[in-house]
């Protein structure tokens, strides 16, 4: 019998998206941007520690519109890491495990991070005028 | 009934031969991150558009420095901590997975040890 051909553990694929696993997944896929975002701000410090024309060009690059995007994106990664981690936060304090509870919780990180996000563009786009 | 041995039960050590202090760590650090990184989103809204001058400027108001080093160490010991357990999960075989978890090591720390020395050459520097 070729044990290739049997069945393996179940596949990840086969299983309906669900807001809990969806939003597991998306905690990891998070933070590993969030880790390619911290290397952008080390790069940015040390641009500033170099001197004006370096530091210039690291801002120049992220005002153009590429810039913008990858910080919009660190911008949502980083408040949606920030929410679900607080609910995580309050799985490993014992509380909130029911499984209505863990839905609602859910939506309530998606719907808070992107609040946040908007918000806080908003608020700079309000500051420094485009 | 347990299979553990009186020793490892008394180590308390369990099958990752670590405990949980790295489960601990990724919490504590997590913990500090929240607030830290609140302020940290609310100054880089500052930062838009900003010369050296001015950054620099910023860095010399009382708590910036601090501030952002504290960030900066928290988050760098968060993320090596976080990408460990992504490297572990994902990359099989020894040797691959031991050379990944030493570069992520080394890589956190020379992230974190650089921008803190960046923030004092622009900050004291002159």
């Amino acid at each position: 019998m070729n044990s290739r051909t049997r069945p393996i553990s179940p596949h990840l694929q086969v299983y309906k998206p669900q807001i809990t696993s969806v939003l597991s997944i998306l905690h990891r896929i998070t933070g590993v941007g969030l880790a390619v975002g911290a290397l952008a701000l080390v790069y940015w410090l040390n641009s500033a520690a170099y001197g004006p024309e370096a530091f210039n060009r690291t801002q120049e690059f992220m005002a153009t519109w590429f810039g913008r995007l990858l910080l919009f994106g660190w911008t949502w990664a980083l408040f949606y890491h920030l929410c679900n981690g607080i609910r995580h936060l309050f799985w490993d304090a014992g509380m909130g495990f029911g499984l209505p509870n863990v839905n609602f919780t859910g939506w309530i990180v998606v719907l808070s991070s992107i609040i946040f996000t908007l918000g806080s563009w908003f608020i700079g786009y309000g500051m420094v005028g485009g | 009934m347990s299979l553990q041995s009186d020793l490892g039960r008394v180590k308390g050590l369990g099958s990752s031969k670590s405990g949980t202090s790295h489960w601990w760590a990724q919490r504590v650090t997590a913990l500090a991150l929240i607030p830290l990184t609140l302020w940290f989103i609310y100054s880089t809204i500052k930062f838009v558009g900003m010369d050296l001058i001015s950054f620099g400027a910023w860095l010399n108001e009382p708590g910036s420095v601090l501030l952002l080093s504290l960030f900066l160490i928290a988050l760098f010991y968060h993320m090596q901590l976080g990408l460990q357990v992504v490297i572990e999960d994902y990359v099989h075989g020894e040797k691959n997975k031991v050379f990944l978890l030493l570069i992520n090591k080394f890589a956190a720390a020379l992230f974190a040890i650089s921008s803190l020395v960046a923030i004092i050459q622009i900050a004291y520097g002159g």
